[in-house]
C-alpha cells in the first residue's frame, strides 16, 4: 500500500516547516481535489499538512477599505458573507456556480486557488500528459480538447484552469496572501498564475512549500456592481466551457471604466486587458461590447474541438455587458 | 377496452400516506417499498458488502493498449507489494468453457482487443493491497494498431444475420425507391448518437465462496438464474453445485443483464486460493468491462402524400461491436411497427471494432431508434405543414404494417391526446423560432415511443405455512425498480391475503429458472408464474387442505409462455417538452416534461410513477448530457467517470408530470402487465430535439445537444 504521513498544522510556522521537512508534502485543504488526485495516482505525496485548522478562516475589512479572506474559509462561508455579497457580488455568484453544495461545505479558498486542471489525460495516470509527466507529450491537441484552451496555450499544454474563483479575483485585481521562508508577502494574481509554456508542471511562479494564507480584494466601487456568469453543459456541477466576470461604469453613456475576466480559455484565469481597454471611452452599445470582446479573441488560437469558444466567450461577454448596462439604468 | 384518465398529480405525499391499506385487492393501490427501511438504514445488503472469514480481495489490471498481445508480465512487480497473495494472468488462468458469452472467457489467451481489457487480476489480503500490487505489476505488449471509429463508409460494415435479441437484421416490403420518388413530400436525414455508458450507482461487484465442490457467489446482477448458469458452463460444474445470490442489487440498467466480469474472475480466483474472494470494480473499469449503448448513425428517410400519409419509411442504422462478441442493436426495430406506411425498410449494419463490447442499456434499440424515427417524423411534420401529433394518428396502424399481425393492445393515439390535453398543446403557435423570454428562446416539442411487453417461461414456488402465513419464492430481481414490492402486490392478490401474510423471497439461482429483470419483461413474467402458482395452490389447498406440515407448489410458465399467440404487444407513450434555448451560449434547459403511457395494468402506482420519471430523467441526460467520448489516439472512452461523463443533475431536471391511460389487455398475461422499464426513455430526446428545433429553427441531429453543438449548428 501507498504510505503517506498526515499532520495537521497547528500555525502557520509549523505548517512551513512541516512540509519543508519532507521532499513530496502536500498541504490540503478542504481535499476536494487532491484527495482525487491521490486515488488516481496523479500525485503520490509523501506528507499531507493539513492546515485546515490554521486560524485563516475570517473575513475582514481592512483599514484601507480592502477585504481580505483568509485562505481557511470555506467556499459556502465566503459565498454567503454579507461584505463580499454586497462589495464583490461576482465572487459570491462564482463560487455559487462551482461544484455543488457538499463540496462547497469542505472545499476552501486555498486549495480552490491551488487546485489543478481536470483534463482527462492529466487525471489518467494511463496516458501521456506534459503537465503531470514532463516530457510524455499533450494527446489532447490531437485528441479531445473541447473544453481546453483558446488563449495563451502552448504546444506542450493546452489545459484550462478549472477554478470559477479565480476568475473574478483576477478581474478585481486580487493579491495573494503568501506565507513562505522569507514570511508574509503578496502577489497579484495576475503574477501567480503561469502559461503553461515549455513547463507545464509548474501551476505558479511561486517557490514550493508557500503557503497560500488568504486573499486581499482591493476595495473597488466598480465591483459592488459586477457579475459572474458561467456556461457548462448542465444546469449544475460542472466545470465552465466559458466563464465572465465583469464590471462596468457608464457616465453618459460613455463607458468610463471596465473590468473584465473570462474562465475556461487558458491555464491561468484570463484578465482580458484588451477588451478592457478597447471599452473605455466608447458608446455602451452591443457593438463596443462586440468590438471589445473581438480586441481580445483576435488573439484566440482556437483548436478543432473549441473553436466555437471564441463564439461563446464574445457572446457571453456581450449578454454579460448588458445584462449590467440594464441593470444600472 | 376503455381508457380513463389516471393522474397521480392530484395526490400529495401525506395523501398517499394517509390512505387505508389496501385489506382486498393491493394490485393498482398506493404502498410504499416493502424494503425502503431497510435500504436507507444500511440494512440491505449487497454483493459487495457480505463478510465472509477468512475473504481476500482481487484487483483486475487492464490493458492500456487497444490492440495487441502481452508480450511479459512480471508477476514479482506485484508479490514485492505487501499482503499480495497470488497473480493471476493467461499463463496460469484456470482453462474456461464457452458459456455462449465470449466476453466471459477471461485470461484464457495473450491477446488484447480493447483497451481496458482484464489482462491480469491480483489478489491480497485486503482491498487496498490488492490494488496495489495490481498498480505495481509491469505488463508489456506488442502493439498492434487499432480500429475503434464507427464510420458508415468503414470497410468492414457488414449486414449482421440478426439484431438484438433475435430480429431478422432487415425487412422491408413494397417498393420503397419508387413509392419515395413519387411521393408529394420528402425527407432524408442523417442522426447521430453517441456511446453511452450505463452508469448505476453500485457498481459490479461479487463475493465467491467454495465450500468442497460447491461454489457460492454474492452477485449484483439482474439475473442470478442466468449468472449461475453462466458460471456453471464456464467452470465446467453440474449447475445444482452453484448457488447465486443476489437479494439488493443497485441498479443495472441492461449491464448486469448477464454474468459480468466480476463474477468470473471472483470464482476463479476463490478455486485457485481455496478461500473466499471478492472483486469489486472501479467506476473507470466499468466502462471497459460491464457493456455501453453502441454509438449510432442512422439515416431516415420518410415520404407522404399530400394528407401526411406515409409513403415510404425507410430507417437505415449502423452500430458497432467488439472483436470478441457479435452484439447488434436492433436500433431501426422500432420502425417496423410504429406506422402504417405503403411501403417500408428497415436495415442495420455494423462493424467489429477494437473497442470494449456493446450490451443493453436501458431500451436497447428503441432508445437511439426513436431519437431518429421521431425527430424525422417531426421534420415530416414540419415539410407538410401536418401539426406532428396529427401526422401520427393518421398513420396509426390497425395492424402491424407488412405482416398483418394484430396489436394485443394499442393507444397510442390515446397517449398523444391526452398529453396534448395536459400539456396544453392545442394553443401551440407551430413557427419556429418566435418565442422569448428574455435570453431565451422557448419551444416545444412531442414525440411518440414504444417498447416491447413480452413474457419469458419462469418458475415460482409457493408454500402454505400451518401458521397461515406463505413463502414465494422466485428469482426475480429487484435492482431498485420496487419488484419487490409489487411481485408481494401481486401474490397477496393471487392467493386472496393480506400482504402482510407473506414472506417474498427474492435473487436466489437455487429458487430455479426466471426472466431477468431486463427486456421490460421481469414484472410481466414473474407475476406469470406467482399468479400460476397461487392458483394452484388455492387449488390443492381446498382439495387436500394445508396438513401439518404445509403445502408447497411450483408453477413454470414454459408452456403458457410458449402458448401465445402471434401478436404485437408493446407498451406506448407519448412525450411532449417544453424548452428554452440561449442561442448566445448554446445553453439548453428544460422547463417542463409531461409523459402518458399505456402499459396494461400498472401495479403499483407510486413505483410506476418513480420508473417512468426515472426514464424520462435518463431521457433529458440522453438529450443533453450523455457522452462517451472515444480518442481515437488511444481507443479509449476518456471521459471514464462520473467527473467526466456527465448525467443530468437535480437541477436539469424540472417538473415532470407522468400520467398512464388504463388499459385492459387480457393477450399478454394473465394479470395484464406490461413493463414499464424502458418504455419512460423511448422518445424522450426527440422530443425535446424537437422543441429546441421549435424555439431556434434550427434542427438537432446529433445528441447530446451540447452548448457548442448548438452554437455550430447556430450559423
Amino acid at each position: 500500500m501507498k504510505q503517506f504521513g498526515y499532520a495537521r498544522a497547528e500555525s502557520v510556522e509549523q505548517a512551513l516547516n512541516t512540509l519543508t521537512s519532507t521532499s513530496s508534502a502536500r498541504y490540503l485543504g478542504g481535499g476536494t481535489n487532491l484527495i482525487d488526485l491521490m486515488k488516481l495516482g496523479v500525485l503520490s505525496p509523501d506528507l499531507l499538512v493539513d492546515v485546515r485548522a490554521l486560524p485563516l478562516d475570517q473575513i475582514t475589512e481592512q483599514p484601507d477599505g480592502s477585504v481580505r479572506i483568509g485562505a481557511a474559509v470555506t467556499n459556502s462561508d465566503l459565498a454567503v458573507d454579507p461584505l463580499i455579497r454586497q462589495r464583490f457580488p461576482a465572487v459570491s455568484q462564482a463560487v455559487l456556480a462551482g461544484a455543488s453544495g457538499q463540496l462547497r461545505n469542505v472545499a476552501t479558498v486555498g486549495g480552490n486557488l491551488m487546485q489543478q486542471t481536470r483534463c482527462s489525460y492529466f487525471m489518467d495516470v494511463s496516458k501521456p500528459c506534459n503537465r503531470r509527466a514532463p516530457g510524455t507529450g499533450c494527446p489532447a491537441r490531437t485528441g479531445e480538447h473541447h473544453n481546453h484552451a483558446i488563449l495563451g496555450a502552448s504546444e506542450h499544454c493546452i489545459a484550462t484552469s478549472p477554478s470559477d474563483l479565480a476568475v473574478p479575483l483576477a478581474a478585481f485585481d486580487a493579491q495573494l496572501v503568501l506565507h513562505g521562508s522569507d514570511g508574509e508577502s503578496t502577489v497579484p494574481i495576475s503574477e501567480f498564475y503561469r502559461l503553461p509554456g515549455d513547463q507545464p508542471d509548474q501551476l505558479t511562479t511561486v517557490a514550493d512549500g508557500t503557503l497560500v494564507v488568504g486573499v486581499l480584494l482591493p476595495a473597488s466601487d466598480l465591483a459592488g456592481r459586477s457579475r459572474y456568469r458561467k456556461v457548462r453543459e448542465r444546469a449544475s456541477y460542472a466545470f465552465a466551457i466559458g466563464s465572465v466576470a465583469a464590471a462596468i461604469s457608464v457616465t453618459d453613456g460613455v463607458i468610463g471604466d471596465a473590468r473584465l475576466a473570462w474562465g475556461a480559455v487558458a491555464a491561468v484565469p484570463w484578465r482580458a486587458r484588451l477588451a478592457e481597454r478597447a471599452l473605455i471611452g466608447q458608446p455602451a452599445s452591443t457593438a463596443s461590447f462586440r468590438a471589445a470582446a473581438q480586441a481580445e479573441l483576435a488573439h484566440a488560437e482556437p483548436l478543432t474541438g473549441n473553436s466555437y469558444k471564441v463564439e461563446l466567450l464574445s457572446n457571453l461577454t456581450v449578454e454579460v455587458l448588458t445584462e449590467l448596462v440594464e441593470a444600472s439604468a | 377496452m376503455t381508457s380513463t384518465l389516471s393522474s397521480l398529480e392530484t395526490l400529495s405525499p401525506l395523501e398517499t400516506l394517509s390512505r387505508p391499506a389496501a385489506t382486498t385487492r393491493t394490485v393498482g393501490t398506493w404502498l410504499s417499498r416493502v424494503d425502503a427501511i431497510a435500504k436507507v438504514t444500511g440494512q440491505a445488503r449487497y454483493a459487495g458488502e457480505f463478510p465472509l472469514d477468512d475473504l481476500a480481495f482481487g484487483w483486475l489490471v487492464t490493458a492500456t493498449v487497444a490492440r495487441g498481445s502481452i508480450a511479459s508480465i512480471d508477476h514479482a512487480s506485484a508479490y514485492a507489494q505487501y499482503g499480495v497473495l497470488a497473480v493471476i494472468d493467461h499463463t496460469n488462468a484456470e482453462r474456461l468453457t464457452d458459456p455462449g458469452d465470449a466476453t466471459l472467457l477471461q485470461l484464457q489467451d495473450d491477446q488484447v482487443r480493447h483497451w481496458g481489457q482484464v489482462v491480469a487480476m491480483v489478489i491480497a489480503e485486503t482491498s487496498e493491497q490488492a490494488r496495489s500490487g495490481a498498480e505495481a505489476l509491469v505488463v508489456r505488449y506488442q502493439q498492434q494498431e487499432h480500429d475503434v471509429l464507427l464510420a458508415v463508409d468503414h470497410p468492414r460494415i457488414f449486414k449482421p444475420d440478426k439484431v438484438n435479441p433475435a430480429y431478422p437484421a432487415e425487412v422491408s416490403y413494397g417498393d420503397i425507391d419508387e413509392a419515395f420518388a413519387a411521393a408529394a413530400v420528402q425527407l432524408d436525414q442523417w442522426y447521430r448518437t453517441p456511446a453511452e455508458h450505463n452508469n448505476p450507482m453500485e457498481p459490479h461487484a461479487c463475493t465467491a465462496r467454495w465450500d468442497g465442490q460447491h461454489l457460492t457467489v454474492f452477485d449484483s446482477n439482474q439475473g442470478a438464474y442466468s449468472v449461475r448458469t453462466s458460471l456453471a458452463k464456464l467452470f465446467s460444474l453440474p449447475s445444482d453445485a452453484v448457488r447465486v445470490l443476489s437479494d439488493y442489487v443497485g441498479g443495472g440498467f441492461g449491464s448486469k443483464g448477464t454474468a459480468r466480469v466480476p463474477a468470473v474472475l471472483a470464482t476463479m480466483a476463490s478455486r485457485a486460493l481455496d478461500r473466499p474472494v471478492r472483486v469489486s470494480l472501479t467506476r473507470q473499469q466499468m466502462y471497459y468491462l460491464t457493456g455501453y449503448r453502441t454509438p449510432t448513425i442512422q439515416q431516415v428517410r420518410l415520404a407522404a402524400d399530400e394528407h401526411g400519409q406515409l409513403q415510404a419509411l425507410d430507417h437505415l442504422a449502423y452500430s458497432q461491436t467488439s472483436q470478441i462478441l457479435e452484439f447488434a442493436e436492433q436500433t431501426a426495430v422500432m420502425s417496423r411497427m410504429m406506422y402504417a406506411s405503403r411501403t417500408l425498410r428497415s436495415s442495420h449494419r455494423l462493424v467489429a471494432l477494437d473497442v470494449p463490447t456493446p450490451r443493453w442499456m436501458r431500451a436497447p434499440g428503441e432508445a437511439p431508434g426513436a431519437f431518429a424515427l421521431e425527430s424525422a417524423m417531426d421534420e415530416l411534420a414540419e415539410l407538410a405543414g401536418i401539426d406532428p401529433i396529427e401526422l401520427r394518428i393518421i398513420n396509426e396502424p390497425q395492424v402491424e404494417p407488412g405482416t398483418g399481425r394484430g396489436y394485443s393492445s394499442r393507444n397510442l393515439v390515446g397517449c398523444l391526446r391526452q398529453g396534448a390535453l395536459l400539456f396544453g398543446w392545442s394553443e401551440r403557435d407551430r413557427r419556429p423560432g418566435v418565442r422569448r423570454d428574455g435570453r431565451w428562446l422557448i419551444g416545444t416539442g412531442v414525440a411518440a415511443g414504444t417498447y416491447p411487453a413480452n413474457n419469458a417461461p419462469t418458475t415460482c414456488t409457493i408454500q402454505a405455512d400451518p401458521d397461515g402465513t406463505f413463502e414465494v419464492r422466485i428469482t426475480a430481481s429487484d435492482i431498485g425498480t420496487g419488484a419487490r414490492t409489487a411481485l408481494g402486490q401481486v401474490a397477496a392478490d393471487a392467493l386472496q391475503v393480506p400482504i402482510d401474510r407473506l414472506r417474498l423471497r427474492l435473487g436466489d439461482s437455487d429458487f430455479g429458472q426466471a426472466m431477468i429483470a431486463g427486456g421490460s419483461m421481469g414484472t410481466a413474467s414473474w407475476s406469470w408464474a406467482i399468479v400460476k402458482a397461487a392458483r394452484e395452490l388455492r387449488q390443492q389447498l381446498s382439495e387436500h387442505g394445508l396438513g401439518e406440515d404445509g403445502l408447497s407448489v411450483t408453477a413454470d410458465t414454459r408452456a403458457d409462455v410458449a402458448a401465445a399467440t402471434d401478436l404485437v404487444r408493446h407498451s406506448y407513450g407519448a412525450q411532449f417538452a417544453e424548452v428554452r434555448v440561449d442561442e448566445a451560449t448554446g445553453e439548453v434547459r428544460i422547463a417542463r416534461l409531461v409523459g402518458v403511457f399505456t402499459a396494461g395494468q400498472i401495479v403499483n402506482p407510486i413505483m410506476a410513477r418513480s420508473q417512468f420519471i426515472g426514464g424520462m430523467t435518463m431521457g433529458i441526460s440522453m438529450a443533453l448530457h450523455e457522452e462517451s467520448i472515444m480518442d481515437v489516439q488511444f481507443g479509449d472512452y476518456v471521459n471514464h467517470d462520473l467527473a467526466g461523463y456527465h448525467i443530468a443533475a437535480h437541477a436539469d431536471v424540472p417538473a415532470i408530470e407522468v400520467s398512464w391511460l388504463a388499459e385492459d389487455d387480457d393477450q399478454t398475461n394473465p394479470s395484464g402487465i406490461k413493463g414499464i422499464g424502458e418504455v419512460g426513455i423511448v422518445g424522450t430526446a426527440a422530443a425535446i430535439a424537437n422543441a429546441v428545433w421549435h424555439a431556434t429553427g434550427r434542427r438537432q441531429r446529433e445528441l447530446p445537444i451540447r452548448p457548442d453543438r448548438v452554437l455550430r449548428n447556430g450559423r
